[in-house]
């Protein structure tokens, strides 16, 4: 069984959400980098760059093959991890402390209509058969 | 759910993530494929091959036939045992298969095929055969292991008693021989040294298990493909098809044009293609910038007609993306990719990548 933080908030698309104040942390769960394998290369957007939610804004790239990551939120990024460039595997070894970019969220409002930590966990579930 | 090689329950059991492969349920990778890449390279590595189709052609007509469909030469084959790498062509001179063929004696000759053209292959043959007073057989109830690697022949010789033990260590490069039961080749998919074996299916398991005894790793499909992409070997159905022939695939050296009177099928086309000037080539490209070459991605060369990656992945021995791609004749040097609308550079290289765990 993969591992689902119970503090932290998903999506279907396999993106979870820790929040701090206004700025939301985003990555990719541990069940979305069990199903690409050994990541290679992360591509990341630029700071400043401003997202609606959905809209597909970094690219994973694992030896197998590239998926798209879709921010689960609106707003404008601030930060990006910068360590995943030379390191992309760290994505593999603990994708809850390899994030990938922290946005401003400009509606707080969307992070309702995400999953909690349970509802995620059967979707991952599901998804493995 | 698709059809389950013998050794089905041992890769679920040791973890693999199981897919899809020409029918097939077979494992991809056991942990990480990065990790087994290296294990292969470095060490010795095992992998369920039970999938290929393992095929004997008998009877008095046998090397006429095979040298009818094979655009290689049987005729090269003289001493029992030894191994022969061909392309089997259509009369348009495009790929059918490519497959290895063994000369056990005069009126036996052994092919292992691809496992996803099985169906097609053995239409075709079964077709061709027609004429010729031979069987056409399919050992049923076979299993295939490949053992690959630095330490791959030690290491599984070290499974068998003497004399086999020394026997088998001692089996010529491209050359196999029966021990017992098990029908065992110093050939492979790696560009590593290494068995492959092939054996009753009731035998496998055991088999897998003593050579993990001996410390033999299982590798997935995920590595394998890695590994005979950095060795510069073709799959058949991504550098080569039906569409395209040899001589725009790399493998020009497989086909025998001597001696002219031998009338292969697909030489007639094959001869018209080689003298109209073959303008397409198959090379290697390392990217130079980051990302992953990926199968179909187009090869920009100005001036030049486009061409296409025909395997692309990423190489753990060179830490870099690395590609075949089908470009026109003249391309040399340079070239760009085009990655998800961005052009990218990469250096256009002579294949393989890797030889013998080194990069070349």
């Amino acid at each position: 069984m993969s591992n689902v933080p119970a503090e932290l908030k998903y999506t279907k698309s396999h993106e979870w959400v820790s929040v701090d104040g206004d700025v939301a942390t985003i990555g990719i769960t541990d069940h979305a980098q069990d199903l690409l394998g050994d990541m290679v290369f992360i591509e990341l957007p630029d700071v400043g760059t401003n997202f609606s939610k959905g809209d597909d804004c970094a690219v994973v790239e694992s030896v197998k093959a590239a998926s798209d990551v879709y921010s689960p939120l609106s707003g404008e990024v601030v930060e990006v991890n910068e360590d995943l460039a030379d390191s992309p595997e760290s994505v593999n070894s603990d994708s809850y402390a390899a994030w990938l970019f922290k946005i401003k969220m400009s509606n707080t409002s969307e992070l309702d209509e995400m999953m909690d930590a349970a509802t995620y966990s059967g979707v991952a579930a599901d998804d493995s058969h | 759910m698709g059809k389950q090689t013998p050794l089905y329950d041992k890769h679920v059991v040791m973890g693999a993530k199981m897919v899809d492969f020409g029918g097939w349920d077979m494992p991809l990778r056991y942990g990480s494929q990065i990790e087994e890449h290296h294990q292969v390279r470095t060490d010795a590595g095992m992998f369920d091959v039970s999938h290929m189709s393992v095929v004997d052609f008998t009877g008095p007509d046998t090397r006429e036939f095979l040298r009818k469909v094979f655009a290689n030469n049987v005729d090269r084959l003289t001493t029992p045992g030894k191994a022969l790498y061909t392309c089997m062509l259509k009369e348009d001179g495009y790929v059918l298969d490519d497959l290895i063929v063994y000369y056990m004696d005069e009126n036996w000759f052994r092919v292992v095929f691809n496992a996803s053209t099985h169906d097609k292959d053995l239409a075709w043959v079964q077709e061709q055969a027609k004429p010729f007073t031979m069987e056409i057989i399919e050992p049923p109830n076979m299993a295939m292991i490949a053992v690959q690697g630095p330490n791959a022949r030690v290491k599984a010789s070290a499974v068998f008693d003497e004399p086999m033990r020394t026997e088998i260590a001692e089996l010529a490069p491209f050359t196999a021989a029966y021990f017992g039961d098990l029908f065992i080749s110093r050939t492979g998919y790696t560009g590593e040294d290494g068995f492959e074996i092939i054996l009753p299916a009731a035998q496998v398991n055991d088999v897998w298990r003593a050579l993990y005894g001996e410390g033999v790793q299982p590798i997935g499909l995920a590595a394998r493909d890695t590994l005979r992409l950095e060795a510069g070997m073709n799959l058949y159905g991504s550098d080569m098809d039906e569409s395209t022939s040899p001589l725009e695939s790399g493998l020009g050296w497989t086909v025998a044009w001597e001696p002219e009177g031998r009338d292969f099928i697909g030489r007639a086309a094959l001869e018209k293609i080689r003298s109209a000037g073959v303008n397409k080539k198959l090379v290697g490209l390392i990217l130079e910038e980051k990302g992953v070459l990926r199968d179909h991605q187009k090869v920009i060369v100005n001036g030049l007609d486009d061409g296409e990656v025909t395997s692309g992945g990423f190489s753990p021995t060179l830490g870099k993306s690395i590609a075949f791609a089908r470009v026109s004749k003249e391309v040399g040097g340079s070239c760009k990719v085009e990655i998800r609308g961005k052009q990218v550079l990469a250096t256009v290289v002579k294949l393989p990548f890797v030889r013998n765990g080194k990069p070349v």
